[in-house]
């Protein structure tokens, strides 16, 4: 199966690249579906619906991989040789480890502020400028290509996933209050 | 029972006949069957003339009826009589009980004995399953259909709420494979109700879908992106419908007419509430209208009406917040409201959803029928009769799967409103030494302990190799298809042995029940179960040998070599002749054996559909300059 063996940006016809032109990406994503979805298939053997399942589920990885930027970063790092094992996240700068414990407390300390939504926004705003930040050093790495760059962008991208993370968790912190 | 279509041995059907594809809205208080017709979708009647059919079983001594015939039966046969099956559809007891309100019915142990999976219901004609009544209503339907079509199904697009889990889902599916249909696909209820409208040719937009029912209310914030349809949230009140609205205007009648409502009898209070119906439908064009109980005679205004309504409208309102809060919007960032269900006729109820959402609803197709036309109108596009070029439509998972974890903690594998289809991987390892099996305990749901969330299934992994405790790496593959239903696969990745897997579904119903069921069903039909299974072999064998066919005629020559092409010919004639031999095992044989030998054929059509679709963007690029 050759097409499945391809890689993502091979599969879009995109090039290999830390920039992905969004709309170019979605409508090769609609493209790739119309043609592999099961609903062209619904009445065909079990064979070719089991077949049509994996290749939409395989595109839908795909966007979904080169769609958001921290997944794009982390796939590139897989095409350059290197799988980020994001489980064994193990930061040694300790300037980083100190800034994210200061983060961490300010979240925790959310729910006593005067004003919980104008802090969550700004915290927000913090970890979405961090992450584009981090962006643009990963490319810096990543183009330039050497062993020591790629090791280089792989710390930027465990720095990204702390954000990443962090941005979720404020995201989930705002519906709650919401909620209330 | 419908019988399956047979051709003449030796003469496939032709791959691009037209196909008789239905729509079906199997509802909790009633279904619909619908189809197009001369590029129409339009539902069908029965002989009575009603469209609706009244999701009720009758389970009686001569035979088991189905609808109207049936719900008459409610009140004298109680316990005999399955209402509103649709809430128990992979469900377990204990959220039967929570549905509150009495159930007249005797539940008896599932197949396995213990107090979980789906509550079997104890009738006259012995013990049944929620999925064995829904497939008596699914039967009555496909035969009002194909009365209408002129005969057998090809197959049928199911919807069921957005909010179902796999159980329910699974469930739903079942109960269509009891009643001989193929489902081409469980469309989400909002979804098809967007789909009706022509929604989906949009190109962008928020819809909400508001689906005031009999006996529950139901809103979706559905986006659209694209030919992308996203769930983005759903919500409701499982306990709010047009009786409640009957309800109150009786009890407006009863206060009126000074009769003390713990004084009147059964049929009394039944009298009040077909009153009190009749006096809210005649509200919908009139101004007031003429009300009677026993001696009282008075009159009942639009105004009057609406001020009884207006408080449970409230909760729909409340409802309908709270779900454009979840999804994150403001009430003005909807761009179309979708009215379901017959409730949405009450003017009162328009005028209110239309100043809240500051949108007009849209109302033209009839709220009864609109989710079974959507349905209908998807299910002609998946039969092949209309082109799908137009049309995609990318369902979310509506809860995420996850597995339980040490500490009873869940470990979530794939989120919520992942587009579907979907397919994760995931390692595992052995904690003991020499250990040569594994069980894998899947949930749905979004807290963070599996206790808070619905157990779906156990799957036990058998035939790991022996090894030191981690020794062995387990790869299991959870994939969930474009209904949101999910199979798991697994494979011990150092000797590639593939680990066999049982299932034992915690809600829904597992091979062994299923089997007993169909067998059942054959019996009660007076039907033989190898001709059965004989007529879906050859069934299956024809849609293989119809595809390959096809397949060979349009691309054979360019995608094979010479040899390739003709071996794969003499496997469609082989197909043919083992299909006449009337050997259900022969055919399986043989089908399986085809199904490996092109599979090949079969991949590279997909990756030249995949180049050519690509291709055809390209094209389309170059136009806009």
């Amino acid at each position: 199966m050759v097409d499945l063996t391809k890689n993502y940006f091979e599969l879009f016809e995109l090039p290999v690249s830390c920039q992905v032109d969004q709309q170019y990406l979605s409508s090769q994503y609609r493209a790739l579906q119309r043609a592999v979805h099961p609903d062209r298939f619904a009445g065909d053997d079990a064979r070719q619906q089991r077949l049509s399942v994996q290749y939409a589920a395989h595109v839908n990885e795909a966007f979904n991989t080169l769609k958001q930027p921290l997944p794009r970063a982390m796939y590139l790092l897989k095409l350059a040789g290197r799988d980020v094992d994001m489980e064994r996240n193990t930061i040694m700068d300790p300037e980083f480890l100190m800034e994210q414990m200061a983060l961490r407390e300010s979240v925790s300390a959310i729910r006593s502020t005067a004003n919980p939504e104008q802090a969550i926004e700004r915290l927000a705003g913090q970890a979405d400028a961090d992450i584009y930040q981090y962006l643009q050093q990963f490319e810096g790495f990543w183009l330039a290509g050497t062993e020591q760059d790629l090791e280089q962008a792989e710390t930027v991208v465990r720095k990204m996933q702390f954000m990443v993370k962090l941005a979720t968790e404020l995201d989930q912190l705002e519906s709650d209050f919401l909620d209330d | 029972m419908a019988l399956l279509q047979i051709s003449e041995p030796g003469q496939a059907p032709e791959p691009h006949q037209y196909k008789r594809a239905v729509g079906i809205d199997l509802g909790t208080t009633n279904s619909l069957v619908a189809a197009v017709r001369s590029g129409a979708a339009e539902t069908f009647p029965d002989i009575d003339g009603n469209h609706t059919l009244p999701s009720v079983v009758h389970y009686g001594a001569q035979g088991i009826d189905v609808g109207s015939n049936a719900k008459t039966r409610a009140l004298i046969d109680p316990g005999n009589t399955i209402i509103s099956v649709k809430r128990m559809m992979g469900r377990g007891l204990e959220d039967v009980d929570a549905l509150g309100g009495v159930l007249p019915y005797q539940f008896v142990a599932n197949a396995w004995g213990t107090n979980e999976g789906m509550p079997f219901i104890k009738t006259r004609r012995g013990a049944v399953s929620p999925v064995e009544v829904s497939a008596e209503i699914l039967r009555s339907l496909v035969s009002r259909a194909e009365e209408t079509l002129g005969g057998d199904l090809d197959g049928a697009v199911i919807t069921v709420p957005a909010y179902f889990d796999d159980a329910q889902r699974q469930a739903t599916k079942d109960a269509a494979r009891l009643a001989g249909l193929k489902v081409y696909r469980l469309l989400n209820e909002p979804t098809a109700a967007a789909v009706a409208y022509g929604l989906d040719q949009e190109g962008e937009g928020t819809i909400a879908v508001y689906d005031l029912g009999g006996g529950t209310f139901d809103i979706s914030i559905l986006r659209l992106e694209k030919g992308v349809f996203e769930v983005m949230a759903t919500g409701g009140d499982t306990a709010l419908g047009g009786d409640d609205f009957d309800r109150i205007v009786a009890r407006w009648m009863l206060r009126e007419a000074e009769v003390d409502e713990s004084s009147i009898n059964p049929l009394q209070l039944r009298e009040a509430m077909v009153e009190a119906c009749r006096a809210k439908e005649a509200l919908t064009v009139g101004s007031e209208v003429d009300v009677n109980f026993g001696q009282w005679r008075g009159t009942l205004s639009r105004g009057q009406f609406n001020g009884l309504a207006d408080p449970l409208i409230d909760r729909t309102i409340r409802a309908f917040k709270r779900s454009l809060r979840d999804a994150g919007l403001k009430a003005s960032e909807i761009d179309e409201v979708v009215m379901v269900g017959g409730s949405t006729r009450m003017p009162r109820v328009r005028e209110r959803v239309e100043a809240f959402s500051g949108r007009q609803p849209l109302t033209s197709i009839d709220p009864d029928r609109v989710v079974a036309v959507g349905a209908a109108l998807q299910a002609n596009v998946l039969a092949g009769n209309k082109s799908a070029d137009d049309m995609l439509l990318l369902d979310v998972i509506p809860l995420s799967l996850g597995l339980e974890t040490m500490g009873g903690l869940m470990e979530k594998v794939i989120h919520r409103n992942t587009t579907i289809p979907v397919s994760r991987a995931q390692e595992f390892t052995t904690c003991k030494d020499g250990q040569t099996a594994m069980v894998i305990h899947v949930f749905q749901g979004e807290r963070e302990l599996i206790r808070d969330n619905r157990s779906l299934a156990r799957f036990e992994l058998r035939g790991i190799p022996a090894m030191s405790a981690g020794g062995a790496k387990i790869r299991v593959t959870f994939q969930v298809d474009a209904d949101g239903l999910l199979s798991v696969a697994a494979q011990e990745l150092s000797t590639g042995v593939r680990s066999s897997i049982q299932v034992k579904p915690s809600y829904g119903l597992n091979d062994s029940d299923i089997s007993r069921m169909l067998k059942d069903s054959f019996a009660h039909a007076g039907d033989d179960r190898d001709a059965r299974t004989l007529l879906e072999q050859q069934v299956e064998a024809d849609r293989v040998v119809g595809a390959l066919a096809a397949a060979l005629d349009k691309d054979g020559q360019t995608l094979l070599g010479k040899d390739e092409y003709h071996a794969l010919l003499a496997d469609v004639e082989s197909l043919k002749q083992s299909r006449a031999t009337g050997d259900a095992k022969a055919i399986a044989r043989e089908i399986e054996r085809i199904a490996q030998s092109s599979e090949e054929f079969a991949a590279r059509r997909m990756n030249q559909g995949i180049r050519q679709a690509l291709s055809g963007q390209k094209l389309d690029d170059l136009k806009e300059f």
